[in-house]
């Protein structure tokens, strides 16, 4: 089982929910982020003065696979995150030891 | 001010509109809460706020006891500050001491508390984030009896020298205005910056809640200024109309020159702008027609913008920009009454503005006031909040400015939405 995790720009939040929902991708899990990558920040202007934000608002998404469905949910949501402008964000993968439905207690594939 | 001169007689409308003004210009200290709260960051909004409400419970106190008495009762001596027959507001229910109004005296005497209240509550956004709740509280109740009292009396009391010397102040371009800018300009001095300032930006947390605050001021700003008439006719409906026009031009000029210089129009330059008009045209709501009201709004707005960059060039961090809007706005305005004060819109323009005509004589008693005023509040109140520094202490500690004075000095936070923040239970 694999864990992905995206950070995409916060518009396009629901065109990545949209996509994962087409190739039948059943949770998610979303979540504020701010953060930088090689774009680093940008600048404001307050009260006159000029400052550097580091930070850049973005939004995490989380998604458990079975080990075959990865490949496919990470195409899907790199093709609907990107725009081709600096800032479109990452996506990574972890292995995930074990995964229990709270209800049932089912594990493993099946809790997914 | 506008002294009547005709015997005093009760008349039911202006006694009525009195005390409308009264309760106009108290809301004006939570309108100016709620403008200060959401400028700064969210762990010290509840803080913010508290300040200007406690202001109100404070001021009314040190007013009632002895303030009202230094303030207006009959002058103890060269003009300079008021007798103490007034103590305990004695006398006060009788008579004003050289003012004939035409409304119960205890009406002038609440009306006069809320500005009081309101020049007071205006000085905490200098000192934003860092005092002391208690050092707070016991600076504002000096300083409403030490700096604020005798400058009232200095222009409004019939007494005062600078009422004889002819400043025309309506209703407070010096008493409140220059009074609280440059009152906030010696706070921020003694008390040093926030921790952090200036390289940290500090950007406002809840600009709705500022806007709010914008709104409400200048609501209760028509009570402040048409009051200041001290009765219900052609010179309150002047003051009112002014009034309006100065806040538009005040947002106007800001947001224009704003808009050229960064690129956007912000909803804070549209609260700071009308704010910085209706401080305008507070020494001037009584003297001026409407035409100079809207161009003196104008460059408040543009000249008070420029002055909000003075605080990063000579390092003093007024935090919420007392002495851009309130002192420039102030100073500004008290020098148009010398250029535009006219004699059709008020009798007692002895002196009609330079460029009606009249000459330099008003300028020039202008420029006197502006300087008294400002000499006088900023070495009072530096005074003032040195001696407190050194003895109480002014500031926080580092680890509680950190931590918010929210939490710090009330034990409260002014937002508490995850579910983690309400897992107290009792023992």
């Amino acid at each position: 089982m694999k864990l992905i995790t995206a950070i995409v720009k916060p518009f396009k939040m629901s065109d990545v929910r949209d996509a994962l929902r087409d190739i039948d991708v059943v949770g998610l899990t979303v979540s504020d982020a701010q953060g930088y990558g090689r774009q680093r920040g940008h600048t404001e202007v307050y009260r006159g003065a000029e400052y550097q934000i580091d930070f850049v608002p973005k939004i995490r998404m989380e998604v458990l696979t079975e080990d075959n469905d990865a490949a496919r949910v990470i195409e899907s949501i790199v093709s609907a995150a990107r725009t081709g402008k600096i800032g479109d964000g990452k996506v990574w993968v972890q292995d995930v030891e074990e995964v229990v439905r709270v209800r049932t207690g089912e594990r493993g594939p099946a809790a997914i | 001010m506008y002294f009547l001169t005709e015997t005093a007689q009760i008349n039911s409308g202006d006694t009525a509109w009195m005390i409308l003004c009264t309760a106009l210009v108290l809301l004006m200290t939570p309108g100016l809460a709620f403008f200060y709260a959401g400028m700064v960051r969210s762990k010290h909004a509840l803080a913010m706020i508290m300040q200007s409400f406690v202001t109100i419970a404070i001021v009314s106190v040190t007013w009632v006891t002895v303030g009202y008495s230094l303030a207006f009762d009959t002058d103890a001596g060269g003009g300079l500050i008021g007798g103490l027959h007034m103590v305990g507001l004695a006398h006060a229910e009788t008579a004003v001491p050289g003012l004939h109004l035409t409304f119960p005296p205890l009406a002038f005497v609440t009306f006069q508390m809320m500005f009081a209240v309101l020049t007071a509550a205006l000085l905490s956004g200098a000192s934003a984030d860092r005092m002391r709740f208690g050092a707070f509280v016991t600076f504002i109740a000096i300083w409403s009896i030490v700096v604020y009292a005798p400058l009232a009396h200095w222009v409004w009391s019939p007494d005062g020298w600078l009422n004889k010397a002819g400043l025309l102040d309506f209703a407070g371009g010096t008493v409140v205005e220059i009074c609280s800018g440059a009152s906030a300009l010696a706070l921020a001095l003694v008390i040093g910056p926030r921790r952090g300032w200036p390289k940290e930006m500090m950007a406002p947390h809840n600009l709705p809640l500022t806007l709010l605050g914008a709104g409400l001021l200048w609501f209760g700003w028509i009570g402040f200024n048409a009051g200041s008439a001290l009765s219900a006719g052609y010179l309150a409906a002047s003051a009112a109309l002014v009034t309006h026009l100065s806040g538009v031009g005040g947002m106007i000029g800001w947001l224009v020159l704003e808009k050229r210089l960064t690129g956007k129009a912000t909803t804070l330059g549209a609260a700071s702008g009308a704010v910085a008009g209706l401080v305008a045209i507070t020494p001037a709501a009584g003297f001026l027609s409407p035409l100079p009201a809207l161009l003196l709004g104008a460059t408040a707005g543009v000249v008070s913008l420029f002055a909000i960059r003075l605080k990063f060039r000579f390092r003093y961090d007024d935090s919420l920009d007392v002495v851009a809007v309130h002192y420039v706005g102030g100073f500004i305005g008290t020098l148009f009454v010398g250029l535009f004060a006219a004699a059709a819109v008020n009798p007692a323009v002895r002196h009609q503005g330079l460029l009606l005509g009249g000459g330099f004589t008003q300028i020039a008693r202008q420029g006197l006031g502006v300087l008294t005023a400002t000499t006088f509040a900023f070495t009072l109140t530096y005074v003032i909040a040195w001696v407190l520094r050194a003895t109480i202490g002014l500031r926080v500690e580092p680890d509680a400015e950190i931590e918010g004075l929210d939490s710090s000095q009330h034990a409260e936070g002014a937002y508490e939405f995850t579910a983690t923040s309400s897992l107290g239970r009792t023992s």
